[in-house]
């Protein structure tokens, strides 16, 4: 924790906004946490940092403590960089069956990255997930906030190709 | 065949709208609950018969009636954290009906007298929750939310929260911490969360299909909603198909509908040159059914529980001959490590176990000992723990090492499968 002595972290003026408005919206402050985070994870390039807990501490008035453990219990924060374009391919057991586990490999090998690793461009970030509720339509990714279904390894590329 | 109750305008792409859903018929039944007496919805619903739809399989109108008889305030909270691998029918249901969830939210709320609810849905369902707060905000501006709704002096507000990635907070108190802005950790039953739930208030928690469900009791009678299904399972399910199929998808059906039907005709059988192996019936924690047994089954809580399984959130995934069994296992028990939350010390390291045993088996560094130590570990784990993740996580471990154990056995002895090649290796690069 010694890093917050170099804290660069802030929100801009309309993430401060939002954060307030989340904190005004539920019956408690701290159920505006996880929203909170959201706002500031998009702010801070997709991930969050010890300056982000402590400047969103001081802005919520809440223990830094506090934020840090949900933070860290949800996967959807994320502990580390992450590319532009954020592709996350699931493994679990129904994309499993239809080829989800090649379709990651295909991925990461197309773009040159292991798991958990960003592009040298800072483009793209590779991750295996849990199921996303998409097992009709497998295997799929999800990029950033939307999730492509029934893919091949080749429409899949094409599709990450396709992004600037 | 489909026997469309709740999807039946789910193709009109128009149904997701508040001026859509009116012209077939949305909130006519909200406007007719509102004129009834609260008890009595309670006692409709409770006749009714209806099952919560999110694995539980629980008496709605009974878990209704738990609820404190006073004014103190109460909760209705809709459980759309849908995250049991292999099914994607509440994701649906948000996507095409978003009122038709509403209107059985309200009413329920009315019946139970809370004046406050809350959606809560999986982080990733960005699109979902797209939908439903545009949902809310219509409902809002018609006069179907906010105070004395269409009235009759009720008043209800309702808010959308999102999750952040977590299975675990699928089960109701650790739903109900994830709201109150907490790590997603189950909580000692009792209380029960009708008792003491979000903020320590009484707190319904219902799942998307069981509170859309609600609608359609209140608009046919208890007596009509029966007539569908079973005697002891009234009522239709959505089962979300899915994995060694032709046609996966979600399908509407009676309960009792034969799995076989569900398989080969909505399912369109199994895919050229392939033979069934195995089906896990209600989602993953369910325990495996070999094909045979499969066959013989039928989609209701009683057949699946004297087959020692269980129909749990519906999704039936169908596995072929050309899978192996060992690397499923393995599949499986990754996602209960990842997803176990810590605090119980059989479900937290009962995981871990698990899953280094069946890897190192994988990996073809097994022993036959260690088949019969996946069995020992996984029966250490039941009903020891706070919430229902560690018995999910070992009924499948027991169902696939009994029921598949010549290909575990081969697997140890061979340092391969008996059916493919190991993916493990490739999964590690």
């Amino acid at each position: 924790m010694l890093e917050t002595a170099k804290a660069t972290f802030q929100l801009s003026t309309e993430g401060l906004a939002e954060v307030k408005k989340e904190l005004a919206r539920y019956e408690t402050k701290e159920s505006a946490i996880i929203p909170s985070l959201y706002v500031a994870q998009k702010e801070n390039k997709g991930f969050i940092t010890t300056a982000v807990i402590h400047h969103l501490g001081q802005v919520m008035d809440i223990p830094v403590s506090k934020i840090n453990e949900v933070f860290k219990f949800y996967t959807m924060f994320n502990q580390v960089p992450v590319g532009k374009h954020h592709v996350q391919v699931c493994t679990n057991i129904s994309c499993a069956l239809e080829g989800g586990r090649e379709l990651t490999n295909h991925i990461c090998h197309e773009l040159g990255v292991k798991l958990g690793e960003v592009t040298a461009d800072g483009r793209f970030s590779v991750s295996r997930v849990e199921c996303l509720g998409s097992c009709g339509t497998a295997p799929m990714m999800q990029v950033n906030d939307k999730y492509y279904e029934s893919l091949t390894p080749e429409s899949a590329m094409n599709i990450l190709r396709g992004m600037k | 065949m489909e026997t469309k109750l709740l999807t039946e305008f789910y193709h009109l792409d128009e149904f997701r709208f508040l001026d859509g859903y009116k012209k077939h018929g949305g909130y006519v039944n909200l406007a007719k609950a509102l004129k009834m007496q609260p008890q009595a919805i309670i006692d409709e619903v409770k006749n009714s018969g209806l099952r919560g739809r999110g694995g539980a399989g629980f008496s709605t109108g009974m878990k209704w009636s738990f609820l404190p008889k006073n004014n103190e305030p109460r909760y209705l909270v809709c459980n759309a954290d849908e995250g049991e691998p292999g099914t994607f029918k509440d994701r649906l249901m948000m996507e095409r009906a978003p009122h038709q969830l509403i209107e059985g939210m309200i009413i329920s709320a009315f019946a139970v007298g809370s004046k406050k609810s809350y959606i809560y849905v999986r982080g990733e369902y960005y699109y979902p929750v797209e939908v439903l707060e545009q949902a809310v905000q219509e409902a809002y501006k018609a006069g179907l939310l906010g105070k004395n709704i269409l009235g009759s002096g009720f008043d209800h507000d309702m808010d959308v929260y999102r999750g952040a990635g977590a299975y675990i907070c699928g089960e109701e108190t650790g739903l109900i911490s994830s709201l109150e802005g907490q790590k997603g950790q189950p909580k000692l039953k009792p209380p029960f969360p009708a008792v003491k739930g979000y903020l320590q208030k009484p707190t319904i928690v219902n799942n998307v299909e069981t509170l859309a469900a609600v609608k359609y009791i209140i608009r046919d009678g208890a007596a009509a909603y029966k007539k569908f299904g079973t005697e002891k399972s009234p009522g239709t399910k959505l089962f979300s198909l899915s994995g060694n199929v032709r046609k996966p998808g979600n399908y509407e059906v009676n309960l009792g509908y034969s799995l076989n039907d569900l398989i080969n005709n909505e399912g369109g059988g199994m895919k050229p040159g392939r033979k069934l192996k195995a089906v896990i019936p209600g989602g993953s924690s369910a325990p495996v059914l070999t094909a045979e047994e499969a066959m013989k089954a039928t989609l209701d809580y009683e057949c699946l529980a004297q087959m020692g399984t269980m129909l749990g959130s519906g999704a039936v995934i169908v596995i072929d001959d050309s899978q192996c069994m060992v690397d499923m296992l393995g599949v499986l028990m990754h996602f209960y490590h990842h997803e176990s939350c810590g605090q119980c010390t059989p479900c937290r390291e009962g995981t871990g176990w698990l899953n280094k045993i069946v890897h190192s088996i994988l990996e073809g560094k097994g022993r036959l000992q260690d088949i019969d130590l996946l069995v020992k570990v996984a029966d250490n784990m039941k009903g020891r723990t706070i919430c229902a993740l560690s018995d999910a996580a070992a009924l499948p471990v027991l169902s696939f090492v009994t029921k598949f154990r010549d290909e575990f056995e081969f697997y140890v002895r061979e340092g391969r499968s008996k059916v493919r090649g190991s993916f493990y290796a490739q999964m590690h690069h």
